[in-house]
């Protein structure tokens, strides 16, 4: 009686549709192909983590990919530490602190300059606008293999070969195409009006740009952070070009890292440095993924 | 997205700036803003000048000139250029460009087109999934390369595991093996990017006309010439968009080589932007390096212009 009573019931809500069978058939496939899509896409990010918590006798006996038996931290603090990058084994450490010196100014000061520069493509009109800001965003499509000799040659000239601040400098610069483009699209929805009172005012460019502009950016000003923090930290190839030994920042030391063996691999080690050298970008992820998504489609999408 | 964000703010503005609307600005303000506009542009012009443009150039006369381990200013015409064609790293690695780009861009659409599909079926835990196939974006390539050289390596990863299972004639071994190495960075590729091609499909698909698709569900249009008819078509510029710039990230492929390979075995799984990075910083050879750059802008350019166009067609078209 009531399993018919529930019988009922299922047909009674599945009857609009029609084909109710086939339909239910074709969610349950799509939920399948979800899942093992996830398990594809997650399965290399689980294993970083229960292999870096493994012991290494665990690796001498058994499969290389399988669950500890027993966790320790042993490997992260090795990693963190005492790892050898190159020659010098005082693992990840100084590395990390080379990419938040790095980075940290390179982000703050080219999202600067991008909200100054998009302010100023969007809100004076004047001739050639439209070329002067082509041509600045077309700065995010080069191959920096075409700019990288001349850049070296800069840095050691101005006797910047090597160290941090060089490299810093070269971040802000080469962000400022990607900066600029993001405040820019973001301000065409500001309308002008609100400018025009102001020069009505005998407000200047600046006091305009921070009394006005600037309280509206908030949400803009997020996401050109996330993508600039995100995508300098993640850099390589400028780092690998511009520094140097213990100036080298913590993307090149990983992959330096992972290519210092002395007798047995450290798989465990490996692993804990590859999360620690992806921990900041990971945990913005997490957090602020929303604005995370946002700076990457604007990054492509929008122009 | 952003635009959107911006207009919404600029709504409740407009309302309390409305009044002004009919006044003028008065000519000397005006151009005090207008120097004040220049100050602000001109040192990024600048800077953008030369380091962009003015080194592009630079590499370009570096890559016409006698320069070995230090500049040396003597032309030598297309010398250089003659020379890169005939080395056989550079003949492997344009090979490799051109399979690993085909490839990347054909799965990475593929897969982020299908993944986008999936989540936009009204699923459950949607925020979820996609959590979890956007994270490979937030990974540096230099962490993807470790951690697939790690998974794809026989005697440590899936070839070991499948051993361990039993499956002793198990191989899988294309990182160690100069024919396919390529092959397995294209696995780690797409694997990183698949969740950022997903994120651009998602977007648009979440901006087709709702109207017009329970129009066509009302005539019996099924889910297939749905997608088909309307969807896709809706959809395809952002197909160029995805296209457009995951050949050009291909085209630039570095971190992954590096850190899966080291090029190997031999030069076997070399890009050009590898061989320029050798060339420039272990061969002491800056000609033929700049020659290899300039080659590769060429082809970027060649991939990114018609898109270029399109979007400057859109600027244009905004104003």
């Amino acid at each position: 009686m009531s399993s018919s009573g529930w019988a009922r019931l299922s047909t009674l809500t599945d009857l609009p549709g029609g084909d109710a069978p086939k339909e239910r058939l074709g969610r349950i496939a799509v939920y399948c192909a979800l899942v093992v899509l996830c398990a594809y896409f997650a399965a290399p990010i689980v294993l970083m983590i229960t292999t870096s918590m493994r012991p290494l006798n665990e690796f001498m006996s058994g499969s290389i990919i399988a669950l500890p038996r027993s966790w320790t931290s042993d490997s992260w603090v090795k990693a963190w530490s005492t790892a050898c990058v190159g020659t010098k084994c005082l693992g990840l450490y100084p590395h990390f602190a080379n990419s938040i010196l790095v980075v940290v100014p390179a982000t703050v000061i080219s999202t600067i300059i991008g909200a100054v520069n998009g302010f100023a493509l969007t809100k004076v009109k004047f001739r050639g606008a439209n070329t002067v800001f082509t041509l600045i965003w077309l700065g995010c499509f080069i191959p920096y293999q075409a700019v990288i000799i001349p850049t070296a040659q800069l840095l050691g000239m101005l006797g910047l070969s090597g160290g941090l601040i060089g490299l810093s400098a070269v971040y802000t610069i080469y962000g400022i195409p990607f900066t600029t483009l993001f405040f820019r699209n973001y301000y065409l929805g500001v309308p002008d009006e609100l400018i025009r009172s102001a020069k009505i005012d005998g407000a200047g460019f600046f006091r305009t740009f921070l009394h006005i502009i600037l309280p509206l950016s908030p949400p803009i000003i997020i996401v050109t952070v996330i993508f600039q923090f995100t995508q300098i930290w993640n850099d390589f190839l400028f780092g690998v070009s511009f520094t140097t030994g213990a100036n080298q920042t913590v993307t090149v030391a990983l992959n330096n890292l992972v290519n210092t063996t002395f007798g047995v691999k450290e798989y465990n080690v490996d692993m804990a440095a590859a999360i620690i050298a992806t921990l900041p970008t990971l945990l913005i992820y997490i957090f602020a993924g929303r604005f995370f998504m946002r700076g990457l489609t604007a990054g492509s999408v929008k122009g | 997205m952003i635009a959107q964000g911006g207009s919404v703010a600029g709504k409740a503005l407009r309302a309390s700036s409305g009044q002004s609307e009919a006044a003028r600005p008065a000519p000397n303000v005006r151009s005090r803003f207008e120097v004040g506009h220049w100050i602000a542009l001109s040192p990024s012009l600048g800077l953008l000048a030369i380091f962009i443009y003015g080194f592009i150039g630079w590499t370009a006369y570096i890559s016409f000139s006698a320069s070995k381990m230090v500049p040396n200013l003597q032309f030598v015409g297309w010398s250089n250029y003659q020379k890169l064609w005939r080395l056989d790293p550079w003949i492997v690695a344009s090979q490799n460009a051109v399979v690993f780009t085909l490839l990347y861009v054909f799965i990475g659409t593929c897969v982020g087109l299908g993944l986008a599909i999936l989540l936009n079926r009204q699923v459950r835990f949607e925020g979820l999934f996609r959590t979890i196939f956007l994270y490979p974006a937030a990974l540096s390539l230099v962490v993807t390369g470790v951690v697939w050289k790690w998974l794809l390596n026989p005697g440590s990863g899936i070839e070991s595991f499948a051993h361990g299972l039993g499956f002793q004639s198990f191989r899988f071994d294309w990182i160690i093996n100069s024919q396919m190495a390529v092959y397995a960075i294209v696995i780690a590729g797409v694997w990183q990017i698949s969740g950022f091609t997903m994120a651009i499909f998602l977007s648009a698909l979440r901006g087709v006309d709702e109207e017009i698709l329970r129009a066509a569900r009302l005539d019996g249009a099924n889910t297939w010439a749905l997608y088909a008819h309307i969807i896709l078509p809706a959809i395809k510029s952002s197909f160029v968009t995805v296209t457009v710039l995951l050949a050009a990230f291909a085209l630039k492929t570095f971190d992954l080589v590096v850190a899966m390979t080291a090029s190997g075995p031999g030069y076997s799984s070399a890009m050009p932007a590898t061989f320029m990075f050798d060339m420039a910083f272990w061969r002491n050879q800056l000609g033929v390096s700049a020659a290899s750059a300039i080659t590769l802008l060429v082809f970027s350019v060649l991939i990114v212009s018609p898109y270029v166009f399109f979007r400057v067609g859109q600027v244009e078209h905004s104003h």
